[in-house]
């Protein structure tokens, strides 16, 4: 699979995926991590230590707050890939030092994968469970 | 992305630690729009003000800043929490009052306007047409672009931040290339501004970067904000034009189906404990149109009205003010309804507005219910 680096780093974790875009400011609880948009479909789950999979963020330019905040309180996803890059998720995470990529082949991401995201060696590595 | 050399050491840290930063920013959302080079700015709006919204990692971010960081253009503020004219007539902790404090006195420190408004569009005068900004507010990007012929993207809080101190911007997206693929149809007659709204939530909802509405032949200021208002909120589009559109652009009806189902997921009481009008903040023009609505009437319950310092001064100058507090309204400035503590849950369980803005943050922000209604309703139901 190939991505585009917007933010460089290494991350290994679990996919957590979402096919809704987040509003960072309007839904994720910027201390705990928590989803509290009752409209969307991870309502009520944390993205701390994930890595987390959207299409885009959208809404208030504040969102890129929400994920400097999140990583200050160690809430933060360990990285982020998306579908579509946007300035307040990409500008947030290049503050907070969170790795950030976009991937061309987003379909094929499935939730709760282990995965190894390495932006220095250009892979994205999938392990099978 | 190219960088010149003097930016190619600013990313390197060889001009300080806030350069490095702004650069980094600046690069990372060059290569998210795929720009081929920063351009120069005249004017940057910056988002981050409220203590509600940015929290104490925001805080502390920009105290460090403010250390040693200066903006190099024109800089305008969002509004903050609360008005610190009136803030002691609420029941608001005192940590708050004092974190906004600390965000205020920072943002003076590196020379940005203390403006705190969110039409900055309508209080400043407008540089020529075409010229390149850097707007964080989704509905000024939104207006900048559609309404003013600026060019700005819908820029976050650390984008315009990094422009403001750099002066720069990565020249891409809706800087170069506007052409909507999409077209829709405005279907619904006579639209008051919370139709308007609601088409701009929709449009947000469905559009791309940018959008043409046909069906409109005119809006007014309050009906154009609203709409601004609306598509920021739910969405990445950042322009809009009115007009039929391409040809082959694909196009979609907003009927009475579309703004029910927008209005469904917004409305979700049918009554309000307060009312608030604002945000968009309140211009002069739609202050004056207030206070000859209100003429001879009077609000039955507490109604908070949001504008600009310097529109609240104008107002208070011509008369205005006077008709609108003889008439029960709570004139606020620097703030505005969205995320503003004023509007606290274990006081109140449910607000009307004619803000769809407003709506979707006191629901998911505030916690607090929403009930919609447009201006000519709120003054015919909420006025005696």
């Amino acid at each position: 699979m190939t991505f585009k680096v917007i933010v460089k780093g290494k991350a290994s974790g679990k996919i957590m995926k979402t096919d809704i875009p987040i509003n960072f400011l309007g839904a994720v609880d910027k201390k705990t991590g928590i989803i509290h948009d009752t409209k969307h479909d991870l309502v009520g789950k944390s993205i701390k230590d994930s890595i987390l999979v959207f299409p885009y963020g959208v809404g208030s330019s504040v969102g890129a707050y929400t994920i400097y905040s999140l990583k200050s309180s160690k809430s933060a996803p360990l990285a982020m890939i998306c579908a579509k890059a946007d300035l307040s998720v990409a500008s947030g995470c290049a503050l907070a030092n969170i790795p950030m990529v976009i991937a061309t082949e987003f379909d094929k991401l499935e939730d709760g994968k282990e995965i190894t995201l390495d932006t220095e060696s250009d892979k994205l590595i999938i392990f099978r469970e | 992305m190219e960088l010149t050399k003097e930016e190619e050491s600013a990313l390197k840290g060889e001009h300080g630690e806030t350069m490095e930063t702004a650069y980094r920013i600046l690069v990372a959302i060059g290569e998210a729009t795929n720009a081929e080079k920063l351009v120069p700015i005249k004017w940057a709006h910056l988002s981050g003000v409220n203590y509600n919204t940015i929290g104490d990692a925001g805080e502390e971010f920009l105290s460090k800043l403010s250390q040693d960081a200066k903006v190099k253009v024109m800089t305008t503020l969002n509004p903050m929490g609360f008005d610190f004219d009136s803030v002691s007539k609420y029941n608001l902790d005192k940590n708050f009052i004092e974190k906004q404090q600390s965000i205020k006195e920072s943002y003076e420190k590196m020379g940005v306007i203390p403006s705190f408004s969110c039409i900055p569009y309508e209080i400043f005068d407008l540089p020529e047409k075409g010229t390149q900004v850097s707007f964080a507010e989704s509905n000024a990007a939104i207006y900048a672009n559609s309404i003013a012929h600026l060019k700005t993207n819908k820029e976050s809080a650390f984008s315009a931040l990094a422009s403001a101190l750099t002066g720069k911007t990565p020249y891409s997206d809706l800087r170069i290339n506007d052409s909507p693929n999409l077209t829709i149809k405005m279907k619904i007659d006579e639209p008051n501004e919370l139709a308007f709204g609601m088409l701009g939530y929709f449009a947000g909802k469905v559009a791309d970067n940018s959008v043409t509405i046909s069906g409109v032949s005119e809006m007014n200021k309050r009906s154009c904000k609203s709409l601004c208002g609306g598509m920021g909120t739910s969405g990445r589009c950042g322009k809009f034009f009115l007009g039929e559109g391409k040809e082959n652009a694909e196009k979609i009806d907003f009927d009475k189906k579309e703004m029910q189902n927008i209005y469904d997921e917004l409305n979700t009481s049918d009554h309000g404990d307060i009312i608030t009008l604002g945000s968009p903040q309140l211009g002069l023009e739609e202050i004056a149109d207030l206070s000859s609505m209100l003429k001879g009437r009077s609000f039955e319950k507490r109604c908070m009205v949001f504008c600009p310092r310097v529109v609240q001064e104008q107002a208070r100058k011509i008369g205005y003010t006077n008709e609108l507090e003889r008439a029960g309204c709570e004139i606020l400035s620097d703030c505005c309804t969205c995320l503003t503590p004023l509007v606290d849950k274990n006081e109140i369980d449910s607000v009307t507005t004619n803000s769809i803005k407003g709506a979707y943050y006191l629901k998911n922000s505030n916690g607090v219910d929403v009930n919609l209604k447009s201006l000519s309703q709120i003054i015919q139901d909420e006025t005696k």
